[in-house]
């Protein structure tokens, strides 16, 4: 048991994936002299070589692309995306080949692929650096997509994303990177990958986060403890598939429901999982299932990002609504 | 105008070189850079096969015509070009194909009944890209040139570059067009290929057309040029010369394979059909321009060759058109024979570990389907 940031955790995965296959690589811009901007790969190019940890040129597409002519060649890339916002220029290589080679050569061809992207704003950024693209993943057949939010998970899960046969879109809360700290035991089986997960226990209402907003779920759960009202939080972690079954027999139990996430709102995950909660708990529910999401704008100045992303005092009121019907 | 401070305009530069070993009246020249002695039986071999995938080609237009397949592209005017860079490949090479390298995958051993159920819409492809080291058709213009670096980045890793033994060391071949060099997945590949020094061929059948656009639309210079921007060697090939393409992608393959790095080869030919079966080039194209190609065509000067030198007789050509003849009534038979394929085995095919989300979808797609199986019956 060692206690570890969570950007630590992912290195020391990361490391112990490429000691367990020689044909993992690491790929990206400053992954390898730097070990990323956020150092998530420090000392890993040192290690196991600039043949297995690559520094590539500047061009998102272009590291996409070569990884999967990789894959085919029977490596196993894990590929880093600087930040969010500059994985669009390799929507396509994501969207029309990542996603779709294995469905296109009928099961022949495996991407054995995995994006790990920094994802969600609190880090005071320029534009461009503090988004949440997980929707436009998961609404992608052909695409898993996971978020993990804590140091112990984080370790594992990388693990897992890169031992899985399938592409994986890999989010890492950024701003947690460095903050967010906990006990890694690197000798416990790790739960299964594609599991969601109830990491506060309450009986009142259930809230729903992934990524960063666990931490402001689990917040939101102390502070109404000390009003009297049991929250139970749900950790999603998989995002596609989405695994809804602890939601399900939680809501059952509560009657409300309240979805939580820094995406914008509309088609986001927060309405999926509303639509899928409506279709299977119907009967149980006391209240609409609520969202508390960035607002659908384009991710704001820094300044006011605060007001932006979800809060405290925001998933509390939306838990209070859901007792107001 | 020469600029006084910059030089020349691109346009203004002296022509390109072409490469060329046959002349379209079917003389057989020399180049000092590839001088190759070619077999009696190799060059039949070509005549051969460039006349069978013409057959395949024009089978298949027809299949589309009466309604048997949704789609076709054209390979017509463009066999040179193929041939002879697939039957420059060694075993062990591997091609990443645009969705026009028909003869190129006739070189790899793929059946063209597969290419005929991709364009009739029964697959998107069901070839094992593994077994004929040739990848799928790629629908999105200039995306597989950063997959055959990347692949290529892969040889290297495996240590089959510069090892010396022509049974092992190997090259990876990027084919792409006039079209897609405008692509930065293009231009990115050769960022990449040119950084890591990957073994990868760029091969770009300049066909001068992509759907409407005329080739001055993609670029003020010769293409073959690019690659010098980017740090490595290209080279223009007459495309119609199935000798001249074959000896220059066999040198281009061999220096990738001995660690020399990535090249450019642009093969300049001409798109004698439409740009797929949608197409109607007589909006956009004269006339007199197909019929200044037509004198250039690549299966004309071969035969003119072969006969003038008397390395084929009626006999060797009746039997290739018996063989033709042979070739278009199985693809017509097989083609009418394609079983639709099901939906739904369609979910299975998703993931390598299916999710339980699409098993459920599936179940709910069986229950709707038994459904109608009920009452039919």
């Amino acid at each position: 048991m060692t206690t570890m940031t969570l950007a630590k955790a992912l290195n020391a995965g990361l490391r112990r994936a490429m000691e367990d296959d020689d044909k993992v690589v690491v790929m990206g811009e400053d992954v390898g002299t730097l070990g990323g901007v956020f150092r998530i790969t420090d000392g890993l190019q040192k290690d196991f070589g600039d043949d297995r940890v690559i520094d590539t040129p500047l061009a998102e597409s272009g590291i996409v692309g070569t990884a999967v002519g990789l894959a085919m060649r029977g490596y196993r890339p894990v590929v880093e995306i600087q930040f969010d916002g500059f994985v669009y220029p390799a929507y396509d290589q994501i969207v029309c080949q990542v996603a779709k080679l294995h469905f296109r050569s009928q099961g022949r061809i495996r991407i054995p692929m995995v994006i790990r992207i920094p994802f969600g704003g609190g880090i005071g950024a320029v534009e461009h650096h503090s988004e949440s693209p997980e929707a436009q993943f998961a609404h992608t057949p052909g695409l898993k997509v996971v978020a993990c939010s804590n140091p112990a998970d984080a370790y594992a899960m990388i693990q897992q994303a890169v031992h899985a046969d399938d592409p994986v879109i890999f989010l890492e809360p950024k701003r947690l990177y460095h903050s967010a700290k906990g006990e890694v035991d690197e000798s416990a089986p790790p739960a299964p990958l594609w599991q969601s997960r109830v990491v506060r226990p309450g009986a009142d209402a259930t809230l729903v986060g992934y990524g960063p907003t666990v931490s402001t779920c689990l917040d939101a759960a102390t502070v109404a403890a000390e009003e009297g009202r049991s929250l139970e939080v749900i950790d999603l972690r998989t995002l596609s598939p989405l695994d809804l079954l602890p939601v399900h027999e939680s809501v059952r139990r509560t009657g409300r429901l309240v979805v939580v996430h820094e995406a914008h709102q509309t088609l986001g995950l927060g309405a999926e999982i509303a639509a899928r909660v409506t279709e299977e708990c119907f009967h149980s529910l006391e209240a609409p299932v609520l969202r508390v999401t960035g607002y659908d704008t384009p991710y704001p100045p820094a300044r006011i990002e605060e007001a932006f992303l979800p809060d405290l005092d925001r998933v509390l009121d939306a838990v209070d609504r859901t007792f107001g019907f | 105008m020469t600029d006084p401070v910059f030089g020349p305009a691109p346009e203004q530069q002296a022509d390109p070189e072409l490469v060329q070993l046959l002349t379209p009246e079917g003389e057989r020249v020399h180049h000092p850079g590839f001088d190759l002695d070619f077999t009696p039986d190799q060059l039949r071999g070509f005549f051969r096969d460039m006349t069978l995938v013409r057959r395949l080609d024009i089978e298949a237009t027809a299949l589309q015509r009466h309604g048997e397949l949704g789609l076709w592209a054209q390979l017509l005017g463009q066999e040179a070009a193929q041939i002879g860079a697939g039957r420059a490949l060694a075993p062990q090479d591997y091609v990443f194909p645009t969705y026009r390298e028909h003869a190129v995958a006739w070189c790899r051993g793929v059946d063209p009944v597969k290419l005929l159920a991709l364009f009739r819409g029964v697959d998107q492809g069901s070839w094992d890209p593994s077994e004929h080291n040739f990848g799928l058709y790629t629908i999105v213009i200039g995306a597989q040139t950063l997959h055959a670096t990347g692949y290529a980045m892969g040889v290297q890793r495996d240590g089959l570059v510069g090892t010396g033994d022509p049974t092992r060391d190997t090259a990876v071949v990027a084919h792409f067009g006039d079209g897609a060099s405008s692509q930065g997945d293009v231009n990115e590949a050769f960022v990449f290929a040119a950084s890591y020094n990957a073994p990868v061929v760029f091969f770009c059948q300049n066909n001068q057309w992509a759907i409407s656009e005329p080739f001055e639309r993609q670029s003020r210079i010769p293409l073959y040029r690019r690659s010098q921007g980017f740090g490595f060697p290209g080279i223009r090939v007459d495309g119609n010369d199935v000798l001249a393409t074959y000896a220059v992608m066999q040198a281009a393959l061999q220096r990738a394979r001995e660690g020399q790095g990535p090249i450019l080869i642009e093969a300049y030919t001409y798109r004698m059909g439409a740009h797929t079966t949608t197409d109607d080039p007589t909006r956009y194209r004269l006339s007199d321009d197909v019929e200044h190609w037509k004198l250039k065509d690549p299966i004309a000067r071969l035969e003119a060759y072969l006969r003038r030198n008397g390395l084929a007789d009626d006999e060797f050509m009746t039997a290739v058109a018996a063989e033709a003849d042979a070739l278009g009534e199985r693809m017509r038979r097989e083609c009418h024979a394609l079983p639709d394929p099901d939906l739904r085995d369609m979910f299975a095919l998703v993931h390598a570990e299916q999710t339980a989300e699409l098993a459920a979808q599936q179940a709910a797609y069986d229950e709707h389907a038994a459904s109608f199986a009920e009452v039919t019956s």
